[in-house]
């Protein structure tokens, strides 16, 4: 290489080797980054409104069941969880309706409508909550968890907000 | 600036040295058949980076195997670039080893200083059958279930310890989940440690040794 212009072959070799070299991590390296971080960009569990009941269904004063299922894709993996509550209706407004969530406060058990006591028993700590949530009775720290952004569709389904996670 | 970190570096790691050494050293007068032992070692770095990005995802049990490796070929980005380069670059490996093999065979390249870098060079051969053999079975599909049966079938028609041999690979009389982890296990640790430790010796051997001249006809 002494002072000519010419490159000689064996530098020729060193930088061709060095450009294919490099783009070659390249070509591998960015697609590996993006396989390794890919599920970061994902979006999680989905919110989504969700059909309770029929309006007309639900008479007014009386504690409406309903329940549902939310499927979670992890990968190659999924995980179905059941949710209920009751939907009350105070009058004949559709905004009017107390949706309560029968996951019981205290140690997440179902709770169940009994209409002799007029309250939500627990199963299994004999947890009491009254109609609008309340603790009545037993262990449970705080009221029943209440879904509060809900709709009235056009087919006339009362529709909650469900947030995953 | 640069020079000076490179020269303070130099002079405690000695990389003037080792690109001499290494790199810089005499060559016989070549041809592109000696090059086939930089390549299998450039397919065993690339086959380790690419199985090392695979058990990000890859799950070794029966009931999530198929399913991971589906997720991994169509549900993670890049995931077919990434088990495409293993799978070719397995097949691949097995054939550039072999010409390998063939070429230091056919120029009588294993004789003396060399017998040794031959008969490491044979292992290494072997441990990488092995790690073919044991990869297959990892996607736990039909293919792979069907192949194992029948290759460790093979294993098991050795005489008088031929079922002890079928039950050692199997982890049993069947093919089970025992089978596939201990499949795994070997194929991601064991194989893999065989393999680089005996590609130390073997590249120790040919730095040592130099290479060989090709024959000429006076030979």
């Amino acid at each position: 290489m002494s002072g000519s212009n010419e490159i000689s072959r064996r530098d020729f070799i060193k930088v061709t080797t060095g450009i294919v070299g490099g783009l070659i991590g390249v070509a591998i390296g960015l697609p590996s980054i993006s396989y390794l971080i890919d599920p970061a960009l994902r979006e999680g569990g989905k919110d989504a409104w969700l059909s309770i009941g029929k309006f007309e269904d639900m008479q007014i004063g009386t504690p409406y069941p309903f329940s549902f299922t939310r499927v979670q894709v992890n990968g190659w993996e999924r995980t179905s969880s059941s949710f209920g509550g009751y939907a009350i209706r105070k009058s004949d407004a559709p905004t009017d309706i107390l949706i309560l969530n029968s996951r019981c406060t205290h140690l997440a058990c179902t709770v169940n409508w009994h209409a002799e006591s007029d309250a939500f028993l627990c199963p299994c700590h004999d947890a009491r909550f009254s109609k609008d949530g309340k603790v009545l009775d037993g262990p449970p720290p705080r009221p029943l968890d209440v879904y509060d952004e809900f709709r009235l569709s056009e087919d006339g389904h009362i529709e909650i907000f469900f947030k995953a996670g | 600036m640069w020079k000076k970190v490179y020269e303070w570096l130099d002079e405690r790691l000695g990389l003037n040295d080792m690109y001499t050494n290494l790199l810089d050293r005499p060559e016989p007068t070549g041809n592109w058949w000696n090059t086939l032992g930089s390549a299998s070692m450039f397919l065993f770095v690339m086959q380790g980076l690419t199985g090392i990005f695979l058990t990000v995802y890859y799950t070794p049990s029966p009931d999530h195997a198929y399913d991971s490796v589906q997720y991994i070929m169509e549900g993670v980005a890049f995931g077919w670039l990434i088990r495409g380069i293993h799978h070719w670059g397995a097949t691949l490996m097995v054939i550039v080893v072999f010409i390998h093999l063939l070429r230091v065979f056919v120029t009588a390249s294993f004789k003396f200083p060399r017998e040794l870098t031959w008969l490491i060079g044979i292992g290494l051969f072997l441990a990488t059958l092995g790690m073919g053999f044991t990869g297959y079975l990892l996607p736990w599909n039909q293919k792979a279930y069907w192949a194992t049966t029948v290759g460790t079938q093979i294993a098991g028609s050795v005489p008088f310890i031929g079922e002890f041999i079928l039950k050692v690979l199997r982890g049993g009389p069947e093919l089970s989940a025992l089978t596939l982890q201990r499949f795994f296990s070997a194929h991601i640790w064991m194989l893999p440690a065989v393999l680089a430790g005996l590609m130390g010796i073997h590249l120790y051997l040919i730095i040592k040794h130099g290479e060989s001249h090709f024959p000429t006809k006076e030979d």
